[in-house]
């Protein structure tokens, strides 16, 4: 097996010393540091992520991947960045104000970082305007909105309301999820999507980009 | 302080059962609890909405509709007593005044049932717990606390007749103990976090029930933010069923130390690891099953029940049924349960339909199989048989991990290979444990840096046994 195949099983084994130690290697071969994210890495988290959806992983199995996905990625990032490789998108994210509630937001944090999103997790109890914020700053593609309390779901809307009155709805795509959200709350509210768990909620985020781009 | 060592307070499985308690409780309107009787605790809330000053009034109004409907079910049904529960949302903690106003408005809902119609009850008031706020929490100062504080001083004050709490200490490590499947970090959250913050916290509210006059009685506390996570998270297949069996039994050991800090029971309701505390204790515990199916799913529908003293829906929100509101109709629902367990009780065969109850669950879910009766009993045995709270986790664990293990090699319960892998992981990680937690602190302050704050652990002040 060559070395970057073993990138592949070490991140789905989730074996960050492995993962880090083969990717080491590879670059000081002089492999390509965007083959290895999309050739083996992007392939390993995809192939996670399905057996997460069919059952066979739990979470723990899944945020290990991610987390040696995680360190493998921190390696190539400058050769990323000096090759001017793009992440797959960009994304705010944060469990709306008023809800402490994290587990879920970190969840889906892990899977889109895992997924080859820069993402930027501004915590839980998140008010509307730190949301404005990060947008501004980091130029995120996307706002990720969480929350687990039936009384803490208006503040999904209030914070989406809140970015259409900075003026910046139209260059972002909302997207939420949580315990008593809904379909058809986040038609509701305005959101461009609802994902039902972590790991649909990176196949949104690809949607939602391609929809972006397309648009 | 270790007061529960050596001897539980019952002393054989069989003596395990719904409606009766060695030490029951008395409070409210004429209510004894534990005494005999199981009684229907309703625990309501608001339907989605926002809490703001603007909309106050529609948030008094709900509150009105849910206690009067209530009681009129209650006192329709002819139900031997109620406990109402108010668990307040996060802004009624975080403005303290909201929360005794809503307790003081159930609190005169309950009097005029009892002058007019005779109806017994008592009222829990369970202020939310707001110390995590901050990354890391700060636990023991700072305006969260303050505010917690006045909460508890307020609904006391307002007429609690029982305070109870789902306190978080522990929370922020045990969280990502979960979700890495990290034994250690969970261990170390239980049994060495948790406690210490119960400890203090729980000297602090049952001092101010005294203070107040004694007239409230300090309930208990429950793992719902360490087992109940578990719980869902392993209903939802996210994580492995037997690692939540094994977090519940080790979560027992946590919510023992409301009880060596001033709390007399009942027990809060989603406190799943109450037969344990009940065993150890003899106080009145609080569960809940299938009747909180609004709330949440379990696998623990009817066992739940078998030991219970209250019988409780959770929460539900106040929206419209075809029946009627929502709340009302739980507490119809609960009632008839009630009844049930309390007719079995005068005929002498409360033992029967508790077991009904066990067998109908039991080996169906691992969470199930280590809370049965002799389940329960050997795991509190376990724990009073222990040291500190380390200990004591470590040996709930290893009870626990040991009835599963048991369960599977007799063939009575059937796992499939994934969750049999996991109890592989979690026997040998209980194994690999150190003795004492002096072999763990150092590596989790090293670990969790940041994640969780020492000094609201009472560290480094408090003696590792170096």
């Amino acid at each position: 097996m060559s070395e970057p195949s073993r990138l592949y099983q070490a991140i789905l084994e989730g074996n960050a010393k492995d993962a880090l130690a083969i990717t080491q290697q590879a670059l000081a071969e002089g492999a390509n540091a965007l083959e290895l994210v999309n050739g083996h890495m992007i392939p390993a988290m995809d192939e996670v992520g399905r057996r997460f959806e069919n059952e066979d992983y739990f979470v723990p199995e899944l945020l290990l991947s991610a987390r040696a996905m995680k360190a493998a990625l921190d390696l190539i990032r400058p050769q990323l960045a000096s090759s001017g490789a793009q992440p797959a998108g960009r994304v705010v994210i944060g469990t709306v104000k008023g809800d402490l509630h994290d587990i879920g937001k970190n969840l889906v944090a892990s899977m889109l970082e895992g997924g080859g999103f820069e993402v930027h997790d501004l915590g839980a109890d998140v008010p509307p305007e730190k949301f404005i914020e990060a947008v501004r700053t980091t130029g995120a593609d996307i706002v990720a909105l969480s929350a687990l309390l039936t009384v803490t779901m208006p503040a999904m809307r209030t914070t989406i309301e809140a970015l259409s009155q900075a003026g910046l709805r139209d260059r972002i795509k909302v997207m939420v999820g949580g315990a008593p959200v809904t379909d058809q709350y986040a038609r509701e509210i305005g959101a461009d999507g609802y994902s039902e768990n972590a790991s649909a909620a990176v196949a949104l985020a690809r949607r939602l980009m391609a929809a972006r781009t397309a648009a | 302080m270790s007061t529960y060592t050596c001897e539980l307070a019952v002393s054989n499985p069989d003596e395990l059962v719904f409606g009766s308690a060695p030490k029951p409780v008395r409070c409210g309107f004429d209510m004894e609890i534990g005494a005999g009787t199981v009684f229907p605790e309703v625990n309501f809330t608001l339907p989605a909405m926002e809490i703001s000053d603007a909309t106050w009034g529609e948030v008094v109004g709900h509150y009105e509709e849910m206690a009067r409907n209530v009681l009129k079910r209650a006192v329709s049904l002819q139900a031997p007593g109620i406990v109402l529960e108010f668990e307040l949302l996060p802004p009624m903690t975080e403005r303290p005044e909201w929360g005794a106003e809503i307790t003081a408005l159930l609190r005169r809902h309950l009097a005029a049932a009892y002058e007019k119609s005779g109806l017994k009850s008592a009222l829990r008031v369970t202020p939310t717990d707001i110390r995590d706020q901050g990354k890391p929490p700060l636990l023991r100062t700072g305006e969260a606390w303050e505010k917690l504080k006045r909460s508890f001083e307020l609904c006391i004050a307002a007429g609690a007749d029982i305070v109870s709490i789902e306190s978080v200490g522990g929370k922020e490590v045990h969280d990502l103990g979960l979700m890495y499947g990290d034994l250690r970090s969970i261990v170390f959250a239980l049994g060495c976090l948790a406690p210490r913050d119960m400890a203090w916290l729980w000297d602090h509210i049952s001092a101010m029930c005294a203070e107040a006059g004694g007239r409230t009685v300090p309930g208990g506390d429950t793992a719902c933010g360490f087992a109940n996570t578990a719980m869902q998270l392993a209903h939802q297949k996210m994580l492995p069923e037997v690692l939540a069996a094994v977090v519940r039994a080790m979560s027992a050991a946590r919510s023992l130390v409301a009880f060596e800090h001033g709390a007399v029971g009942p027990s809060k309701d989603c406190a799943y690891e109450g037969p344990i505390l009940k065993a150890i204790t003899g106080c009145p515990i609080s569960m809940e099953g299938k009747s909180a199916a609004c709330a949440h799913f379990s696998p623990l529908g009817n066992i739940a029940a078998a030991m219970c003293d209250l019988w409780s829906n959770e929460s539900v929100q106040n929206v419209r049924l075809l029946s009627g509101n929502a709340p009302e109709a739980y507490a119809e629902l609960l009632s008839y349960d009630c009844r049930l367990m309390n007719v079995a009780a005068r005929n002498g065969q409360s033992k029967l339909l508790r077991d009904w109850l066990t067998e109908s669950d039991e080996w169906l879910s691992p969470q199930a199989a280590i809370l049965s009766a002799p389940a329960a009993w050997e795991i509190a045995e376990a724990i009073v048989n222990a040291g500190d709270g380390y200990q004591r986790c470590l040996a709930a664990g290893h009870a626990a991990a040991g009835i599963l293990r048991r369960a599977v090699d007799e063939g009575r319960l059937r796992l499939p290979a994934k969750e049999l892998l996991w109890l592989e992981r979690i026997e040998a990680g209980l194994r690999e444990m150190p003795s004492a937690e002096t072999g763990l602190w150092d590596e989790m302050l090293e670990k969790h840096a940041g994640v969780f704050e020492p000094s609201s652990y009472g560290w480094p002040h408090f003696d590792l046994g170096h």
